[in-house]
């Protein structure tokens, strides 16, 4: 491995709150002539906690994770601009940060001031930017407006002029924090060419992102933050898969929640009095609610996979089953299963009962089991929601769920609509492909 | 602390170009453009050769014109108030810079008292055709004096300057308190009366405490009366600004690495 370009060597961050000082705090802190104690934190927050890493000379290091994850404040680590609490960061040659483009900016004076200006703050000499002016303004695509007040300019425009000066200042070492989100389609493209130039020239770029397509196809490693700590680093799929695994982690967690709430609500809300609506009527009415008589009562319903354990998430074409386990106070002989899928939209995506499929009821005794099983969950990705329902034959309702469940449905593929039939694609041998990356 | 200090000089082309963007922004979009540098200093010369020759007259012997005499110690005071409330304020509405930007973040406050002293520098040039036509300013070697009361008072200025926008980003009372304070500090100081009053005599011992005022004098004995007497008093000022300025350098950079947190 060739020397390291950024090392960070148990680095924690720890950001001070300064508590709710008040007039009266600087007239006592005068007084008392502690000023100096006095700022000393009242409270603390633990950014960063013993991170690791280094970043080969001429390599590109993806960071990432949730928002509140401290990434932003690894890269102003590094970038010089905080200091660590604890640990080391050294970096070697000439840093350029895309954190904020176009910081510094005046918007009063023109475009043209602004990038000699932002040049100089960046550590570029008059002369160097007057070389390289013109190749910032191209960059920018700026080139009629260069000589209007920057507060003319559209926020993109603003945007693209801070990327082009702070490409241009030739750095070592490239620090970009979410920035290729600026520009039209065109613009994205030029940078991630820009990058690309980057690698090829063997300067090290630190890219913070949430794109983890740019993490996978960028960076030669990568390190996934959670909380201030490193969660897991090396492989940039490998981390990417790591990462995706603890995000359903917290989805399952967050649905169980909404599910239990949801479920909890209706439960308080419906009074047993409530009108029986006709179910039928209803169908395409998005309103969660419980109502129902309650002879035979729902107690609980779950989702399985394929193993047989209960989740939230599942994954386009995988088994999925809804169990609801029920109790009637009394046998009853007139009972009929029902289950709707919706969308988030409220669409239904599929409907169905056993008495529409022809199954004729003949008796349902005390603690009960039902179980809808789905071969293949051929879902495209979306949350979606589900009615369960008891209910007489003549749609009077025992107990009816509506829209109390929701479950998460993932996909690697980003297809769009509701349903995804199984398919394939065949090509006459004159229709020709790329192999895929990786 | 020195190697900043030398470091800062590394950065004289981003001074340079940051106090030639306040100037140009200041105006910008009004209709007289930088011309409003003179013009606001004539302005103001007018309103107070009125103001004292018309409805409040001061006749002293030896200040007339008065209005030219209170301008000779108005105009470094406006330096230096303009420069201290400026700075003060300069790191918290630079915060962008200092948190998105590695920058040494005393340059903002240096900025704030240059740009003032640009400012001061065009004053001059509305004071000094005044006072020649009224025949108050000869040219002789008391004229060497005064780019050693600009050097004091730019040390004097800057040692402030920059331990108030270091201290004000944890106290931002200081920004109220300073106006308040800057009010009450402009009466204090001999400009808009002469020391050579009977009554100011009286307090001599407390206007001697006031650093300002050795400036004031200085200003208007080489501006305006001519044999400079007060030069110990300004040499002995020079010096105190010095280490004033260690000082406030010194609390500034104990305080730096806060900045990026705290603005």
């Amino acid at each position: 491995m060739m020397t390291p370009a950024i090392q960070l060597t148990n680095v924690s961050k720890v950001y001070r709150r300064y508590g709710g000082r008040q007039f009266s705090t600087l007239k006592s802190a005068l007084l008392q002539r502690s000023i100096l104690r006095d700022l000393q934190p009242s409270e603390t927050f633990p950014a960063l906690t013993d991170v690791s890493f280094s970043v080969p000379k001429g390599s590109t290091y993806g960071v990432m994770g949730r928002n509140g994850s401290s990434k932003s404040t690894a890269l102003k680590l590094v970038a010089g601009i905080t200091k660590p609490t604890s640990g080391t960061v050294r970096v070697e040659g000439r840093i350029s940060a895309l954190i904020e483009l176009g910081a510094g900016f005046h918007p009063e004076i023109s475009g043209r001031e602004n990038v000699f200006i932002n040049g100089i703050m960046l550590g570029l000499t008059k002369r160097e930017i007057q070389q390289r002016f013109d190749e910032i303004v191209d960059f920018a695509e700026l080139r009629e407006f260069i000589d209007a007040p920057v507060k003319t300019y559209s926020s993109g425009m603003y945007m693209r002029l801070g990327f082009a000066v702070a490409i241009n200042v030739n750095p070592d070492v490239l620090l970009v924090d979410e920035v290729l989100a600026v520009g039209d389609e065109g613009f994205t493209h030029k940078c991630l060419d820009k990058f690309a130039e980057f690698k090829r020239s063997n300067k090290t770029i630190l890219l913070v992102t949430h794109s983890l397509g740019l993490i996978e196809r960028f960076c030669y490693e990568a390190i996934w933050l959670d909380g201030g700590r490193a969660m897991s680093h090396g492989d940039p799929k490998r981390v990417v898969g790591a990462y995706l695994t603890k995000v359903e982690e917290g989805e399952e967690l967050l649905l169980a929640q909404t599910t239990a709430r949801a479920v909890e609500a209706a439960d308080t809300a419906a009074a047993p009095a409530d009108i029986p609506r006709d179910p039928t009527s209803n169908m395409f009415q998005a309103t969660e609610g419980r109502w129902g008589s309650r002879e035979v009562e729902i107690t609980d319903v779950a989702f399985l996979d394929g193993g047989g354990q209960p989740s939230f998430v599942f994954h386009s074409g995988d088994p999925i089953a809804v169990r609801v386990k029920l109790h009637a106070a009394q046998p009853v002989d007139d009972f009929v299963f029902g289950i709707g899928l919706f969308n988030a939209d409220g669409v239904c995506c599929y409907g169905t009962n056993t008495y529409l499929e022809e199954m004729t009821p003949q008796r349902l005794t005390g603690d009960a089991e039902a179980t809808f099983a789905i071969d293949s969950l051929d879902l495209v990705e979306g949350t979606y929601k589900l009615d369960i329902a008891i209910h007489k034959i003549d749609g009077f309702p025992y107990d009816y769920h509506r829209l109390l469940y929701t479950f998460r449905v993932k996909s690697r593929v980003h297809d769009v609509g509701i349903y995804r039939p199984h398919h394939h694609w065949t090509f006459s041998p004159t229709v020709q492909f790329k192999e895929p990356l990786g | 602390m020195f190697s900043n200090l030398a470091n800062l000089f590394r950065y004289r082309g981003l001074v340079q170009s940051l106090v030639a963007r306040e100037l140009k922004a200041r105006y910008r979009g009004s209709v007289l453009g930088f011309f409003w540098s003179f013009v606001n200093p004539v302005m103001l010369l007018l309103v107070y050769s009125f103001v004292f020759s018309t409805i409040i007259p001061n006749r002293t012997e030896g200040l007339q014109p008065y209005a030219l005499f209170m301008f000779c110690g108005i105009l470094p005071w406006t330096w230096f108030s303009a420069s201290l409330s400026e700075a003060t304020n300069s790191l918290i509405s630079g915060g962008n810079l200092i948190k998105k930007v590695l920058f040494p973040a005393e340059i903002l406050p240096i900025v704030s008292v240059l740009t003032n002293m640009v400012n001061f520098f065009l004053g001059l040039l509305i004071l000094v055709p005044s006072l020649m036509y009224f025949h108050r300013l000869h040219l002789s070697f008391a004229l060497l004096w005064f780019p050693v009361a600009v050097l004091v008072q730019l040390v004097f200025t800057m040692a402030l300057a920059l331990a108030l926008a270091a201290l004000t980003v944890h106290f931002r009372d200081i920004r109220d308190l300073l106006a308040n304070l800057l009010t009450l500090w402009f009466f204090a100081t001999p400009i808009i009366y002469s020391w050579t009053q009977d009554n100011v005599k009286a307090y001599k011992s407390l206007f001697d405490l006031n650093p300002f005022t050795h400036l004031a004098i200085s200003y208007q004995e080489i501006l305006f009366f001519g044999p400079v007497g007060h030069w110990k008093w300004l040499l002995a000022l020079g010096a105190a600004s010095v280490l004033l300025f260690l000082a406030g350098y010194w609390l500034f950079d104990r305080l730096r690495d806060s900045f990026a947190e705290a603005v």
